[in-house]
């Protein structure tokens, strides 16, 4: 056998090797769209589940979602970017700055269900927000923070110095030519960084599990302190805890979970090529 | 004169701000390992070491053996890293160094999309069709196995590890790859002996991250490896229900009442597995870094 046909099944295996990964991602999606479809409907996303979640739709874990989310962003955005700012355009490499991104590591890699532990230590009993909006918010949050500052901090690095060296010599500070000039510069990637990092928390069950998520309670949470049904909590406790769940429901909720995910996903991908080929520099 | 010295305090406070943000993860970092502690280290006071360290987790009995749920993490991860990695090292290969560009306009965004898919969809997937698959072909009496959970956990860690062992061929010198052809080397053989050797330690820290990610896993775990807390010994305890570390604490942490023996296992089960997630990242770091200290080339 000589050496060009040793190539020749070399590349073979190596394509059959990315077929094996690509294809069971194409059976997952399709599996859920195909199955899923014949339960979505407007009453399906807009009713409150009947019947112990036998029937009726599937609200409360959809909104409970979208506020999870928001509260999510609202506490991992500025922390987030700021984190990124100072790793990108203040810190020298210190000791101190090696510390902050071995902490970042450290952070990206504790198990979900950890985060979850922590978040019932501190918040749900120690300050004792109980099991809560704030409570779950704040867990994700933290969660989420590894991967928003580690894409923001790409994004700022990306813009070139002299942008920053003319800002100076056009009498700007420092945090003028940040503002001003680097952070618009680097909106795209940032935006891009916080929708991948929340589309993270959209889909986390273990660290709502014991923060905020709510069995089956068919009505909308009145405030920041209450609990609240959430999607992908939904779909574990009707796949494993409910016996004799009518299967469209569940294919229909992993559906409807799999489409936000997903289409935050494209989003993303849009945003980040969209301004790749705009870009001047 | 006055307004610029506004600015200029604006500017402090706000570079200020910037600075706490920075040094934030450290706290963080921090706060979560001491909560885990001050609810987790009473088991240890309470328990004896022989009890933590048998064989046997029935809490009801006062028994928290944690071996078995050890045991059971370490078989499904070995099992999915053993797995994934020959995948997904073939398929960072492939898109790095062979594809075709339309092939690689439709890999990346693929693999991106697996990344994407939260963890309780594939959970649900693999109870309901991977189970079933594995129990058929088999003939097992039960599809939800250590080894279903596995083939699983294997796809979770693929975008990891394509990914980072993608940066590791990426940081291999073209010159390498121009060298290797030059002297009258295929593209096969430049591949397989220049440039995979080249990136090697990229490709251990792939699998560092990979299995990671694979300890620490949740719910796909639970709802796919049939949550039995048997110490997996012999070799078909991979076709027979198991029990992880993680599944465990996401199990049974809602029915357990606050401040007894039972919840302070389960924190105690948490402390083991920061400190485990916390050396292999360590690991994986330290390779980072010192391939930072010495440049672009290993």
């Amino acid at each position: 056998m000589n050496r060009y046909q040793v190539q020749r099944i070399g590349f073979a295996a190596l394509s059959l090797a990315a077929l094996i990964v690509v294809l069971p991602i194409l059976m997952v999606i399709a599996s859920i769209v195909l199955r899923g479809i014949r339960a979505i409907g407007w009453e399906f996303l807009t009713a409150m589940p009947r019947e112990g979640m036998k029937a009726g739709g599937i609200f409360p874990a959809v909104v409970g979602t979208l506020l999870l989310t928001l509260g999510t962003a609202v506490v991992c955005i500025p922390i987030g970017v700021g984190g990124a700012i100072y790793l990108a355009e203040y810190a020298r490499d210190t000791w101190w700055t090696r510390a902050i991104r071995l902490a970042i590591v450290n952070l990206a890699g504790i198990p979900s269900i950890v985060y979850g532990l922590f978040g019932l230590g501190l918040f749900v009993l120690f300050l004792q927000f109980g099991t809560s909006l704030v409570a779950g918010s704040l867990t994700l949050a933290i969660m989420t923070l590894p991967v928003i500052i580690s894409t923001a901090e790409g994004a700022l690095r990306a813009v070139p110095t002299e942008f920053r060296t003319v800002s100076y010599s056009l009498g700007g500070t420092r945090w003028q030519g940040i503002r001003r000039i680097v952070l618009p510069q680097a909106l795209p990637g940032i935006i891009t960084g916080v929708i991948l990092g929340l589309l993270r928390a959209v889909g986390e069950t273990a660290p709502i599990l014991f923060t905020v998520a709510a069995f089956y309670l068919p009505r909308l949470p009145h405030s920041l302190f209450d609990q609240t049904m959430a999607l992908p909590y939904h779909l574990y406790v009707i796949s494993t805890q409910v016996p004799g769940m009518p299967e469209h429901i569940q294919y229909g909720t992993a559906l409807v979970l799999l489409a936000v995910v997903l289409s935050m996903n494209l989003v993303a991908t849009v945003i980040r090529s969209y301004f790749r080929r705009r870009r001047q520099w | 004169m006055s307004d610029s010295k506004k600015t200029h305090w604006g500017e402090f406070v706000v570079e200020a701000g910037i600075r706490v943000m920075g040094f934030s993860t450290i706290g963080f970092v921090l706060l979560i390992f001491s909560f885990l502690l001050r609810e987790g280290v009473p088991v240890f006071l309470k328990v004896s070491p022989a009890n933590f360290l048998g064989v046997r987790w029935y809490p009801t009995f006062g028994l928290f053996g944690m071996l078995p749920l050890i045991l059971g993490s370490m078989l499904v991860t070995v099992v999915a890293v053993t797995i994934a990695l020959p995948l997904g090292v073939a398929t960072a290969v492939f898109v790095r160094e062979v594809a075709p560009n339309w092939a690689r306009e439709i890999l990346k965004p693929m693999i991106e999309v697996l990344a994407g898919i939260p963890s309780v969809v594939l959970g649900f997937f693999g109870m309901t069709i991977v189970a079933p698959m594995v129990r058929e072909t088999l003939g097992v009496p039960t599809g939800l196995t250590a080894f279903a959970g596995a083939l699983i956990l294997a796809y979770m860690s693929l975008p990891t590890i394509i990914s980072v062992a993608e940066d590791a061929l990426d940081a291999v010198p073209n010159s390498y790859r121009d060298a290797a052809l030059a002297m009258g080397a295929t593209q096969w053989q430049t591949i397989w002996r220049v440039v995979v050797p080249a990136a090697r330690s990229g490709i251990v820290t792939a699998v560092m991250l990979g299995m990671g990610r694979a300890i620490g896993e949740t719910m796909a775990v639970m709802m796919v490896t049939g949550n039995a807390a048997r110490m997996p010994l012999s070799l078909n305890a991979l076709f027979r229900p198991v029990r992880t570390m993680t599944a465990t604490i996401a199990a049974e942490m809602g029915e357990v009442a606050r401040g007894s023996v039972h919840y302070h296992a389960l924190f105690g089960i948490g402390i083991a597995l920061f400190v485990l997630t916390f050396l292999v990242n360590l690991t994986a770091a330290r390779v980072i870094f010192t391939k930072r200290r010495k440049g672009g080339l290993r």
